[in-house]
């Protein structure tokens, strides 16, 4: 497998509080990735570096062979990198579809409009949006604006989709039904890197799991491996409920 | 020699009108990230109140300046129930929508009332002389009183209770209605004490130079290039930058007509924002 | 382009430009003329200001620039070198719109307000560029000669003629925002404008389209600026960047109900037509600023959504037929 994603000693700062810090990781093809780490450790700011909202101080990113360090969003968008928020940002205004088909014109095929709604409507029925297609994006509620966000990061046609906590605020049976959604769009050959805080999902869910803390790189490997690792169990002490859980869920992989 | 150190010394003084002139403006953006686009007419409503309370009751200028502070913190507030209320929370187009037609109102009235003649108010302070050089006391008095109420303003806003929760208020809204500010009522207050540091910029203004119905909006559009050099909601801040406008105007006028300088001062705004497209501004929010 | 043909909304504006050019010709009516002309120019201004204002959700205070420089570049083309009317106003429109596309490049890069603050800095500098501009006649403008009407037939003739060429510009302005919004880059612009950030990072390349859209949204405005300040036979800075027209066309947008062609088209009418009775009666003459701020503050603080917004959710099914 040859490395879809790669990071290279990336740092960045924000006045005194030192982000990420010479962080270095890679995402083959085809798996899924799973960034976890205490609140704070950095990842949402990992996301804003790599798809271009901030541009790192130091270091390489490389998407697809072509070097994307502090390439404007759009363009990143187009080379086919797509992600969702953590805090979502629907075009409030705009139908379910419009939000999609945006999505699907702008993202790595560059569709002309009529065929961006045709994928539009497929990514809106792999996230099982289709009775709120004409819904305005306001009027969903946030477990049907995180599937929006999923559904208009989908319809781009992404080789790599970057998931900022889809699952978070989410009930149980919506977890469930999101994980059989993220399984899918694995299965449809998207790569796939995700920050979540629910072990269980993630430990399940993922090929390797890498751990940050303070903007660095704690631990990589698989998850059971990570579980076990002294350090992150040491991290989540902080919170030992957390702890527990982690090595909880890694009793089940 | 003597001739640049004069001419420095008006920038100066001049500058620190600017500054007083920009002081409302960038408070009320700062608290509430609301530009007041009312903020040149309401100068102006300063200057027409002055020449009202000087020619109709003889008033001297320096002491028409109390009535019109406590008119402007009324007009301040009932400006704030009327276009701004409404606003908070919206779109921030929509107050610089609404607090703009508030001002093609105020100028309709006023060109409708006084035309668009010039008006001018007499003040007789002594000048100070310095070799060829005269500088007129009326601008010493005004530069020296911009100074003194950028001070007194600073002074309430870092160290009286209500002082503070304006800051908190332009901090964080919600955390300052979490801990019990009434934040509405600050902001209505904020709203008047910008208006009433209009009005008080405009009464000084009148002292120096003529004055119409349209003066406004030159200080207004000065006001944004302060602001943007100076910092949000800080009237220190706010004073420097109107200096290092004046300066710039005395550097610049020698060589270029009087009808580009304001052009010049805008491309320097587009360029500082430009160059500082958020950053400046996130760092400095807080610093109010 | 031809399946444009199948929408019943081609056809309503269709039929508007229609009646609109149709309906001084018949009885031969003068001051109808006049009338319509005025109100032609008004949707013009007012629908390609839509196209950034309720498209992209920009304000443009300086949207006047276009119709102005559009006047100046167009009868000096015909004063100073003898060009002939059509040439002189296309270049108007493609110089103005290239300059919009150099200046927009710039100012745009400002988000929100401050680019609305930058706009008004637009109007100061290209005023003090054009007082200054000896070619242009600084501050006393260019007069032209009456000779100019001879090539249209006289100037009887020619105000028939203008007026046709102006409600032609106006029809264009209308099939301009018409097709923008149901094209692929008016989808990206209704994006920038409901949240810039998530626009750009679903791909929309913002910069591009905002400058794109900023000097497609000159080029009618300068030709009707050309056309508007040939048939005064004279232009001056004042009138050619009077604030209270970029006002107006900001006012008359809100009215209409930003973003939608049907309701910016019919603001524009009506306003012009309110404002055209108030300018007869003596009373309200001073206050014609007065009215268009009162009304713009009612709109902003009641009626966000405009009259179309108002229709809209009164009766649900015309969204699908008036864009």
């Amino acid at each position: 497998m040859t490395a879809l994603l790669q990071l290279d000693k990336v740092s960045k700062r924000f006045g005194g509080l030192q982000a990420v810090k010479d962080l270095s990781f890679e995402v083959r093809e085809g798996e899924i990735v799973g960034l976890i780490g205490p609140n704070g450790a950095g990842k949402s700011t990992l996301f804003n570096l790599i798809n271009g909202v901030f541009a790192p101080d130091t270091g390489r990113i490389t998407f697809a062979g072509t070097d994307i360090t502090g390439e404007k969003p759009y363009r990143v968008a187009r080379s086919g990198l797509s992600r969702t928020h953590q805090i979502v940002q629907p075009l409030t205004n705009m139908t379910v579809l419009d939000n999609c088909t945006v999505g699907a014109c702008f993202g790595k095929e560059n569709l002309p409009l009529a065929r961006a709604q045709v994928a539009a409507r497929d990514a809106i029925a792999v996230a099982g949006l289709e009775d709120r297609a004409h819904m305005l994006a306001m009027h969903l509620t946030i477990a049907g604006k995180k599937r929006l966000e999923l559904a208009r990061a989908l319809a781009a046609q992404p080789k790599l989709l970057m998931l900022d906590e889809v699952l978070a605020g989410l009930n149980p049976t919506e977890v469930e039904y999101m994980i059989g959604v993220i399984r899918r769009i694995r299965d449809r050959g998207v790569t796939i890197l995700m920050i979540e805080h629910l072990m269980q999902a993630i430990m399940s869910l993922s090929d390797r799991i890498v751990v940050l803390n303070f903007g660095q790189k704690l631990a990589e490997g698989l998850p059971g491996e990570v579980a076990q690792h002294p350090q992150v169990i040491e991290a989540y002490l902080g919170n030992p409920k957390l702890a527990e859980e982690l090595q909880g869920s890694s009793a089940h992989v | 020699m003597l001739g640049i150190f004069a001419s420095i010394i008006d920038g100066v003084l001049v500058g620190l009108v600017y500054g007083l002139a920009a002081m409302g403006l960038t408070l009320i953006w700062g608290v509430m990230d609301v530009i007041n686009l009312t903020h040149g007419v309401m100068i102006v409503a300063g200057m027409f109140a002055l020449f009202l309370l000087t020619s109709a009751l003889g008033l001297n200028p320096y002491v028409a300046m109390l009535p019109v502070l406590i008119g402007g913190f009324l007009v301040g507030v009932a400006l704030y129930w009327i276009s701004i209320h409404r606003m908070v929370g919206r779109p921030p187009l929509m107050s610089l929508l609404s607090t703009f037609a508030v001002n093609l109102v105020l100028i309709g009235v006023g060109t409708a009332v006084w035309g668009t003649a010039l008006f001018n108010v007499e003040v007789s302070v002594p000048g100070i002389s310095m070799g060829r050089y005269t500088f007129p006391g009326a601008h010493i008095v005004a530069a020296v009183l911009a100074a003194v109420i950028a001070a007194v303003l600073y002074l309430f806003l870092q160290h009286t209770r209500l002082g503070k929760s304006v800051r908190a208020v332009a901090n964080n809204r919600e955390a300052a209605e979490l801990v019990g500010i009434p934040t509405t009522r600050v902001l209505a207050i904020s709203v008047g004490l910008g208006v009433a540091l209009a009005g008080i910029s405009g009464v000084l203004i009148a002292t120096l130079f003529p004055f119409t119905v349209l003066s406004g909006d030159g200080y207004q559009l000065k006001g944004f290039v302060v602001t943007v050099l100076g910092g949000f909601g800080n009237p220190v801040g706010a004073l420097l930058g109107g200096v290092a406008l004046g300066l710039l105007e005395g550097a610049v006028t020698p060589f270029v007509p009087v009808s580009w300088t304001l052009v010049i001062e805008f491309v320097l705004f587009v360029l500082v924002l430009i160059a500082f497209p958020t950053g400046i501004f996130r760092s400095r929010r807080g610093a109010l | 382009m031809l399946s444009m043909l199948r929408r019943p909304f081609f056809w309503i504006i269709t039929l508007a430009v229609v009646a609109f050019a149709l309906a001084p010709v018949y009885g031969n009516d003068v001051s109808l003329r006049e009338s319509l002309l005025l109100d032609a120019l008004y949707i013009t201004l007012a629908s390609n200001l839509n196209l950034i204002l309720g498209y992209a959700g920009y304000v443009n205070f300086g949207s006047i620039v276009f119709f102005g420089l559009g006047g100046y570049i167009c009868v000096w083309l015909v004063n100073s070198y003898s060009w002939p009317l059509a040439p002189s106003l296309m270049v108007a429109g493609v110089c103005v719109s290239a300059l919009a596309l150099i200046f927009g490049l710039g100012i745009l890069r400002l988000r929100g307000a401050f680019f609305a603050l930058a706009t008004i800095g637009v109007i100061e500098a290209v005023q003090a560029f054009v007082e200054n501009f000896t070619p242009w006649g600084g501050s006393a403008g260019i007069y032209l000669s009456s000779e100019i009407f001879r090539p249209l037939g006289g100037p009887a003739h020619a105000l028939w003629v203008i007026y046709f060429m102006m409600v032609a510009v106006m029809g264009l302005s209308l099939y301009l925002s018409y097709a923008i919004k149901t094209s692929k880059f008016g989808l990206g612009l209704l994006a920038i404008g409901q949240n810039e950030d998530a626009a750009a990072i679903l791909g929309v390349p913002t910069p591009l389209y905002k400058a794109l859209v900023y000097s497609v949204s000159a080029f009618l405005p300068a030709i009707a600026g050309g056309l508007y300040f040939f048939k005064s036979a004279f232009i001056q800075p004042s009138d050619a960047f009077d604030l209270s027209l970029s006002t107006e066309a900001l006012v008359v947008g809100m009215l209409g109900g930003q973003g939608t062609v049907t309701g910016v088209a019919i603001g524009a009418f009506l306003y012009e037509e309110l404002r055209g009775y108030l300018l007869t009666s003596s009373t309200f003459a001073n206050f014609q600023l007065v009215v268009s701020g009162a009304l713009l503050l009612l709109i902003v603080l009641f009626f966000p959504g405009g009259l179309m917004g108002f229709i809209y959710s009164r009766f649900p099914r015309t969204q699908k037929v008036l864009e």
